[in-house]
């Protein structure tokens, strides 16, 4: 059997030098061609300069991780040659113009394309370098013009027929440079011969996936890596008529967000870091008032403001008890920009059935990472309006009470102004009017209500974690949202002489019941389990622990601000089987 | 038609001789005259002596979190721009814990009425100083005096173009009454400062001391002339000026959103079918 194709690219370069746009168009370019693609960024905190990647993995097998070592390093900078050259596969080139990095290198893996001067001379400009890149990049893996000519024209509508024009023939003379200078490039690409496949991030897919669910209100206060979701959503809030606002601050944000919620839509906040350090009050609030509102919280490492555009899963517990108080909630973190769209839909669906705060937790890695499918389902996707709602005064406003104890755990909620119904909230603890009280006999009823009768009702609505392998698995690496991808390559990878199996949670809180599917057994009866996570504690690991008692036998933890890269848990699984 | 009686609430909690009392009876007035039903409008507040308020008069209440009305009220107001919100709020709700949403709910102009019950004391958490507590005076967390100079809010709201700026005096019923009805009436975001004796906790700013200073702005005041009205808000305060200080006609925040042109968005249907060309984009 032939090896699959399987290519990894990297585009290094300062801010500002446009390796987004290449990474981007390449991706883009890869997936209507119908190949799998994954791609992840790397980046500074700063708008210029620094040293910056864009690594795109691609292949005719599916692929949901990136590796450390690249084929093809696209080099804008020197600081990409001297930092990525020892990260270049066998056989790999890197391509760099000679001119603009102010160096020449020579050897078998280096390629000098002068970017700058195929731009001038084709496009009469120095800004279509870019271009010129691109168009090398598919020179040197012999794939035809034909699709990224299309791609010019769609991203370059607004530029008019004559910037288009001039790129096209810029990337033709890029392109035709590598096709003659690049002797030495034996990359064998496959051609897929499918259908081109869609390309999506995760924080497009948790915007797609609001939109999809309803939400009419969206507020925030800019903070890396969570912005992007805003971006989104603000893009599309004309055509779906949400109202998209940019608040003086985060507590004002998720104030905002409840007032919206009061009012009878569906509403939404997000935030990073410290960012959602300032919602916690509000996130008490929403359980008290049992206000439907869904949080997405894109975490970075910490304490403080940490490292800004990086990585960590630093915050679960933070956000399981984020909030004074004791009060429901559910947490879920997609691993994929699939889980994406399914879970900000549950999260709509469930803040709102059972009138919660429901937070989705990415982080920056899965946040900016790029994913190819051929579709995704939307045949999963519901929508319900739980709200009471009625356009005439047919009730008498006395006979409404927001906090009913008739109806069991959720208590019809009514939008303000379409009845008689007075709709009374408070952040105090009240009666079933929703007025102040005191007496100890009230606030144990209410505590009942709002808590231990939802607990158990919600609980019914989390599904079974993701498991990969056999009946009864040797070796168990567990994770939690954003190291789907990467546990699942690297397991997939190791399972052809092991026996060993993935499971991965995405619905977190509350855990899974057992009676869905038994992990704890799966997990009791290994000899290995390896719970793997992006930051320094084991915080799901601590969770597991906490809520069932079991203790994982192995853990490996990350916390340098970067995602893990295949080779690397690969040897670290390893290095855990080996040493029992 | 509804009657007075209709908005009676719970029974307040406040001391007896509160400056809040003459405050709660004169917005029922306003409400009732304006025909504004109970289920027609919502109070929301955060949280303090006044911030109590819409427990007791009846209507749709959002009796939220200590500084932070003003961000659901906006909230509310850009769901249904169709019902009217009022804030009611204490000097340290309003000028200190959420003195950072005040400022930017006057430049967002949203369309919502804001009672400050000013006073100059924090009354629920029994008697520490104010934003506008005079400098110099003794309470027990501030037991060598206030040491910060006091915030005016005419002044400031002034400065940032509030749409409508107004000071009343809680005894003063009659006259506040008209004011409270205009602010409400008023197109655009709307302070009125209003000035309470607290009997408690507050010895200086009696029912006595303001009412040898509190005056009316008679007819010929001109409330729409900017620096005027900045003139009259920085004048030394052995004499207050109640009535409405400044004004202006802008458009509020609701107007410049174009979707909500059509309808209000809580009226704005939803059906899942019609975002499904959205994965499209993504190919
Ligand atoms: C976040 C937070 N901080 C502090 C408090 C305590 N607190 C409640 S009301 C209040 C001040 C009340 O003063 P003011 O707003 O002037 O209202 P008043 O009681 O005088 O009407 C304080 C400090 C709180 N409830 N929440
Ligand atoms: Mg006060």
């Amino acid at each position: 059997m032939r090896e699959s194709m399987d290519y990894t690219i990297l585009i290094g370069g300062k801010a500002g030098q446009g390796l987004q746009t290449i990474g981007g168009v390449l991706a883009r370019l890869f997936s209507r061609m119908g190949y799998h693609v994954f791609s992840h960024q790397d980046y500074m905190s700063r708008i210029r300069g620094g040293h910056n990647f864009y690594q795109l993995r691609f292949s005719d097998k599916e692929v949901s991780s990136s590796k450390k070592k690249a084929h093809i390093i696209v080099a804008l900078d020197l600081t990409t040659i001297e930092l990525h050259k020892e990260d270049l596969e066998e056989n790999g080139i890197i391509i760099f113009d000679a001119q603009s990095v102010k160096q020449t290198f020579t050897g078998q893996e280096y390629l000098n394309v002068p970017f700058d001067k195929i731009a001038v001379e084709n496009g009469g400009d120095k800004i279509m370098s870019n271009t010129a890149a691109i168009g090398a990049v598919l020179g040197m893996l012999r794939l035809e013009m034909t699709l990224l000519e299309e791609i010019i024209h769609t991203n370059l509508k607004k530029k008019g027929n004559d910037i288009i024009n001039k790129n096209i023939l810029t990337a033709k003379a890029g392109y035709q440079y590598a096709i003659n200078e690049c002797t030495q490039c034996s990359f064998a690409v496959s051609m897929p011969g499918k259908n081109g496949n869609m390309l999506i991030d995760t924080s497009q897919a948790v915007g797609l996936g609001s939109i999809m669910s309803g939400c009419k209100f969206y507020c925030g206060y800019p903070m890396t890596p969570s912005t992007a979701v805003m971006n989104y959503i603000g893009s599309k809030a004309q055509e779906y008529s949400i109202v998209v606002e940019q608040t003086e601050d985060e507590i004002s944000s998720i104030n905002m967000a409840l007032g919206a919620s009061y009012g009878g839509v569906r509403s939404m906040t997000g935030s990073s870091g410290g960012g959602f350090a300032l919602m916690t009050e509000g996130v008490s609030l929403a359980g008290m008032m049992e206000l439907p509102v869904v949080i997405t919280l894109a975490q970075r490492p910490g304490p403080a403001t940490g490292l800004p555009t990086r990585t960590e899963q630093g915050d679960l517990l933070f956000v399981l008890h984020s909030g004074h108080g004791e009060f429901p909630r559910v947490v879920f973190a997609p691993g994929n920009p699939e889980q994406g769209l399914y879970l900000t839909n549950k999260a709509f669906d469930l803040a709102e059935k059972y009138q919660i705060p429901a937070f989705i937790i990415t982080d920056q890695y899965i946040a900016d990472a790029q994913w190819t499918y051929e579709s995704l389902d939307t045949n999963n996707l519901v929508y319900n309006d739980y709200r009471l709602r009625s356009s005439e005064g047919e009730e008498a406003e006395s006979a409404y009470k927001r906090y009913s104890f008739s109806e069991g755990a959720v208590s019809p909620l009514a939008v303000p102004g379409d009845s008689k119904r007075l709709v009374v909230l408070d952040s105090d603890e009240h009666d079933e009017d929703g007025h102040m009280i005191e007496d100890a006999e009230m606030r144990t009823k209410m505590m009942q209500k709002r808590l231990f009768q939802k607990l158990p009702l919600i609980q019914q609505e989390i599904e079974a974690p993701f498991y990969f392998g056999g009946e009864k698995p040797d070796i168990v690496v567990t994770g939690w949202g954003s190291t789907y991808g990467i546990i699942k390559d690297a397991v997939m990878s190791l399972s052809k002489t092991q026996n060993i199996a993935m499971l991965h949670f995405s619905q977190i809180y509350p855990l899974p019941l057992y009676e869905h599917f038994d992990y704890l057994k799966i997990l009791s009866e290994a000899r290995i389990t390896i719970c793997v996570e992006n930051n320094a504690t084991g915080q799901f690991a601590y969770l597991m622990r906490a809520e069932t008692g079991y203790k994982f036998t192995h853990n490996i933890n990350h916390f340098d601000g970067r995602p893990f890269l295949l080779e690397s848990l690969t040897g670290e699984i390893n290095e855990c089987i080996e040493r029992l | 038609m509804n009657a007075l009686s209709d908005y009676k609430g719970q029974e307040p909690a406040w001391c007896p001789g509160c400056g809040n009392f003459p405050i709660l009876e004169t917005l029922k007035t306003a409400l009732f005259e304006l025909g504004m039903e109970s289920h027609q409008f919502t109070i929301v507040s955060g949280i303090g002596q006044a911030a109590k308020l819409p427990h007791y008069l009846k209507c749709n209440t959002f009796n939220g979190l200590h500084g932070r009305a003003l961000p659901p009220a906006t909230g509310m107001r850009l769901v249904n721009h169709e019902m009217p919100v009022i804030v009611t709020s204490g000097d340290g709700d309003c000028y200190g814990e959420g003195g950072n949403h005040l400022i930017h709910a006057i430049r967002r102009n949203i369309n919502v009425t804001l009672l400050v019950h000013d006073n100059q004391i924090y009354g629920l958490t029994k008697g520490q100083a104010s934003p506008t507590t005079t400098e110099g005076v003794v309470t027990k967390t501030q037991p060598f005096g206030a040491n910060a100079s006091e915030l005016n809010p005419i002044s400031l709201a002034i400065g940032l173009d509030c749409s409508f700026v107004a000071r009343g005096y809680a005894a003063d019923s009659v006259f506040l009454k008209s004011i409270i009805k205009e602010a409400i009436t008023h197109k655009g975001f709307a302070l009125v400062d209003i000035l309470q004796p607290c009997v408690t906790f507050n010895k200086l700013n009696t029912y006595s001391w303001y009412k040898e200073r509190v005056y009316h702005l008679d007819e010929t005041y001109n409330p729409y002339d900017r620096a005027e009205a900045f003139k009259l808000a920085i004048k030394p305060p052995d004499k207050i000026p109640t009535g409405i200080i400044y004004k202006n006609n802008k458009l509020t925040f609701e107007e410049r959103i174009s979707i909500l042109k059509e309808s209000p968005l809580v009226k704005q249907g939803f059906s899942l079918k019609t975002t499904l060309k959205e994965l499209d984009t993504f190919y």
